[in-house]
């Protein structure tokens, strides 16, 4: 069948079973939209305010739903604005698949109006690019991006599509082929072909031979990582961790992996670990990290890292085994498939001994009650108090992001929504965007800091055209505080420039974006906020006034080792 | 932990099987510039099956480096195979082209004979010059290039090494390890 | 077209990989690229074979020529160059194919560098369109692998880059 070039781009979008997007339009990528305006009741498009904005809303939205978030933005400097947005997917693995338009063929490489090399500035921070010159390539690719971006270890990928290719009288040969089946057909056996693709299946033997190192352990130790929540193995690893009867330590990204309320939790691990995690750490004698990357905020002293144990490692991307820390085992495989595989084999242990001695050691810190001040502990409490359970959290990045983190219990994937690997601030609104959108029955909560909400707040616009009754929660302390923190800690509280001693007032600009917010300074504020927050029904926007000199605790120094607390 | 590398510094030999498209060249270029790795020498040239390039790189790091670049190198989408050669166990060339300043009757007798004695071949004559052209492992071109640079070299166009196993073993065997790339690239 | 284009470049890193993005970022693909150090071990020669479309590689020229590493660049004229290209060729040979193999490597100039019981590796170093005609002639053996260099070119007579 004959179709325009950009209706086959629509249609593959639609094989993909892609129903929403995020975008914002611009001068090359108008034959896109054009067409997007006959598809608007089949994909539905959310304008943000920034292009941002909207590569953060598409990968809250994919990390939220599991499906593959899409992205549209024009060339030029529409392309740059969303290098934030795909590097942080990429250091985070959730699967978007960006599409943006370059300048024509015979302008290519002329220095053009809004013209960049947007392939090769996206080649470092996406699984592949692609740059389509010829218009009945359009297929292939689309199917390509996607298969790519969703499969494997996810992450971000990029087209860029010539203006030329999509000129709206270009035809092309297209068939629809929904993705469950055109992942069979030739557009991806090329790949296929090229890399033995076949039934994928972790290694037995490796699985046999962990199976005998878990027989032998006394002390095992699990850490839950980002590749439990990408894979949605949640189920599989709470039964392996059952079975095995062992402390679990959370990774950021590893939040909602395994509930964060279950008996065997040590919490979160690493720089604002817990000291159960961090002990029993540097105490188990066996180690079995599944989808965890020992970034250098989880494995602080790669040497000493578990130095008492014997480290497994189990992940689908072969190069992340042995990059940080030295393994003595690893699998590769999906962490759902090798997990099921484990659980065939594993018989049902008991390890009292070492669970009493390490999860009493957890123990969380207490809130303040009956103060006139308002503490961060407070604010997380009255949360956690008066939203539903199963509320989707989006957080920035800094001490609220480490706070809500270790106050919330997150219970299935897609729940917490934080970027842990890039620490891109501004993340969170436009990710709760996204979330809200694909979640529209879950009530979503933005926590920020004041420095990070003002670098992304114009997405209140796009919160209040949605009608998106997204509840933010700044933690004012009028100051960078994470790297306050640091100043104190290490740089003889020499505060330089981290204090944010400037507007604007949060209320008031909510209400300019024509939303709601209140100014809290105690704790009975703050619970008649929320209630009022819940049930406006448009965004809502809760000013916490905070002391600046609160501190994110326990805390080990960077490159310290792992039990050698700063602050307790 | 019982892994260990040796931490000695010597030069290693990669061979690299990707995709012929534009961009993967500098993908693959990337992943060393990025981490601060000079390339020593680098060839790229077609192989046997069309749409196929092969790379060969040599560069200078100790044994841990070498396994983290290979694996950052196998990540990518383009890239089929990377295989570290050994030197024991392969065959390694490199190709120069000379172009030296040879005026009169007996420079040009004496450049011909040590030509002669490293076989190398006399591709160019001209009044003042003589072109070399010579073929062989990194000892034996440079040890020509330095006995020549006596005469004056004009100048020279050398490529880098190359390199291919010895007996049967190929860049395409399967392995374990590509296995394990494999399942992480996996689309079906 | 193909265009060769000869580039002196300091030896650094991170200098291959702003040369090969000018050309990636104009969509043009490289066939061939061969880096050898000069007989000044600090600067590096670069012979790029580009397959360039229709369009130019004057531009390309010009950006080469404004990156602080490269020293210079210049695109050799078709027949103003001599280009020869190395490559290691693996091919299938027994008792019987053997000496057959042996006959078309005399004739074509090529070396066995290495003979095993059920393969010859083979070393040959010549024009370009040479190295193909000697693999065409390999393929009804069943080559097993193939590595080439891409070609490097210097100009013919006393003129220099």
């Amino acid at each position: 069948m004959k179709v325009r070039a950009t209706q086959a781009i629509m249609e593959c979008l639609l094989e993909q079973e892609v129903d929403t997007v995020f975008g914002y339009p611009g001068g090359t990528i108008l034959n896109l939209y054009d067409e997007l305006y006959h598809y608007q009741d089949k994909i539905h498009h959310v304008l943000t305010a920034h292009e941002q904005g909207a590569a953060h809303a598409a990968d809250g939205y994919a990390r939220s739903t599991g499906k593959v978030g899409v992205c549209f933005a024009t060339s030029g400097p529409g392309a740059t604005n969303l290098t934030t947005g795909i590097a942080t997917a990429y250091m985070d693995s959730s699967p978007v698949v960006f599409i943006t338009c370059n300048v024509s063929e015979g302008l290519l490489g002329k220095d053009s109006f809004q013209e960049v090399d947007i392939t090769g500035i996206a080649m470092p921070i996406t699984k592949a690019t692609y740059l389509v010159r010829d218009p009945q390539t359009i297929p292939d690719v689309m199917r390509q991006a996607f298969a790519v971006a969703a499969t494997g270890r996810p992450g971000p990928v990029l087209i860029d599509f010539l203006k030329n290719v999509t000129f709206l009288n270009t035809m092309i040969d297209y068939e629809f082929i929904p993705w469950d089946q055109n992942r069979g057909t030739d557009s991806i056996r090329q790949l296929a072909v090229s890399h033995g693709l076949k039934a994928p299946e972790p290694d037995l033997g490796d699985i046999d031979t962990l199976v005998e190192m878990i027989a032998q352990s006394e002390r095992p130790l699990l850490i839950c990582g980002g590749g439990v929540v990408r894979g949605r193995a949640d189920r599989q690893f709470r039964t392996f961790a059952e079975n095995l009867d062992a402390p679990v330590a959370i990774t950021v990204m590893g939040g909602g992996g395994f509930p964060g309320a279950h008996p065997l939790t040590t919490g979160m691990i690493g720089m604002h670990g817990s000291q159960a995690s961090n002990v029993a750490c540097n105490e188990c004698d066996l180690l079995i990290a599944v989808g965890c990357r020992f970034s250098d905020r989880v494995a602080l002293q790669p040497d000493t890292f578990a130095s008492q144990a014997k480290i497994v490692h189990i992940d689908i991307d072969r190069s992340e085994i042995d990059k940080n820390v030295l393994t003595d085992h690893h699998i590769v495989g999906s962490a759902k498939r090798v997990l099921e595989l484990l659980n065939q084999r594993l018989p049902q242990y008991q390890h009292t001994e070492w669970k009493e001695h390490i999860l009493p050691l957890r123990e969380k810190q207490p809130v303040e009650h009956g103060t006139d001040r308002l503490t961060p502990g407070q604010i997380l409490d009255a949360i956690q108090q008066a939203a539903p359970q199963g509320s989707i959290v989006a957080t920035d990045v800094g001490q609220h992001q480490m706070w809500s983190i270790q106050h919330f219990h997150f219970d299935y994937p897609g729940q917490l929504l934080t970027s842990g690997g890039f620490g891109t601030m501004g993340f969170g609104l436009g990710a709760a965007i996204g979330a809200k959108v694909g979640n529209p029955d879950k009530v979503v909560i933005h926590t920020t800091g004041d420095g990070c909400f003002r670098m992304n707040c114009h997405e209140l616009a796009t919160v209040e055209h949605y009608h998106l009754p997204i509840i933010t929660v700044v933690f004012n302390n009028g100051t960078l505080g994470m790297v306050r923190q640091w100043q104190h800690l290490i740089y003889q509280e020499h505060y330089s420039e981290t204090t944010l001693d400037r507007g604007p007032d949060f209320v008031k600009l909510a209400e300019a974006y024509g939303l709601k917010g209140r100014r809290v300074t105690n704790r009975a504020e703050m619970e008649q906020a929320l209630q009022e927050a819940l049930s406006c029904g448009c965004g809502y926007v809760i000013d916490c006034q905070v002391d600046m000199d609160e501190m994110v605790r326990p805390m080990v120094a960077g490159g310290a080792h792992i039990t050698d607390f700063l602050l307790k | 932990m019982n892994k260990t590398f040796d931490p000695e510094k010597k030069l290693y030999t990669l061979s690299l099987l990707v995709q012929d498209i534009p961009g993967v060249l500098s993908q693959v270029a990337r992943l060393f510039s990025r981490k601060g790795y000079n390339i020593e020498s680098i060839v790229s040239g077609e192989t046997s099956q069309p749409g196929l390039t092969r790379i060969t790189i040599v560069i200078l790091g100790d044994e841990l480096m070498v396994n983290q670049i290979t694996a950052q190198c196998r990540k990518l989408i383009p890239v089929q195979v990377v295989k570290i050669l050994d030197e024991e166990t392969s065959i390694q060339r490199e190709f120069a082209m000379i172009k030296v300043r040879a005026e009169d009757r007996a420079a040009r007798d004496e450049v011909i004979q040590m030509a002669n004695i490293f076989r190398a071949n006399i591709i160019d004559v001209s009044r003042e010059t003589l072109t070399v052209a010579i073929f062989g492992d990194k000892s034996k071109t440079s040890a020509l290039i330095r006995l020549l640079s006596d005469f004056g070299i004009l100048e020279m166009a050398k490529t880098g090494t190359l390199a291919i196993e010895r007996g049967l073993s190929s860049i395409y065997d399967d392995s374990k390890l590509r296995t394990e790339y494999n399942y992480g690239k996996n689309v079906l | 077209m193909k265009q060769t284009i000869s580039v002196l470049v300091e030896n650094q890193a991170g200098a291959l990989n702003r040369i090969t993005g000018l050309f990636s970022r104009r969509a043009f693909n490289i066939e061939s690229l061969a880096v050898g150090v000069t007989d000044d071990p600090t600067i590096s020669r670069i012979t790029i074979i580009v397959d360039s479309g229709n369009s130019v590689v004057e531009q390309v020229e010009k950006q080469l020529n404004k990156l602080m590493e490269v020293i210079k660049v210049r695109t050799l004229e078709e027949n103003a160059l001599i280009g020869r290209e190395l490559m290691l060729l693996k091919v299938n040979a027994n008792n019987k194919t053997r000496q057959d193999i042996m006959t078309i490597c005399e004739i074509m100039g090529a070396k066995v560098t290495d003979i095993s019981p059920t393969s010859l590796t083979l070393e040959l170093s010549d024009t370009p369109d040479r190295l193909d005609t000697f693999q065409s002639m390999m393929r009804p053996f069943s080559i097993l692998e193939v590595a080439r260099t891409g070609m490097v070119a210097v100009q013919k007579g006393a003129g220099k880059i």
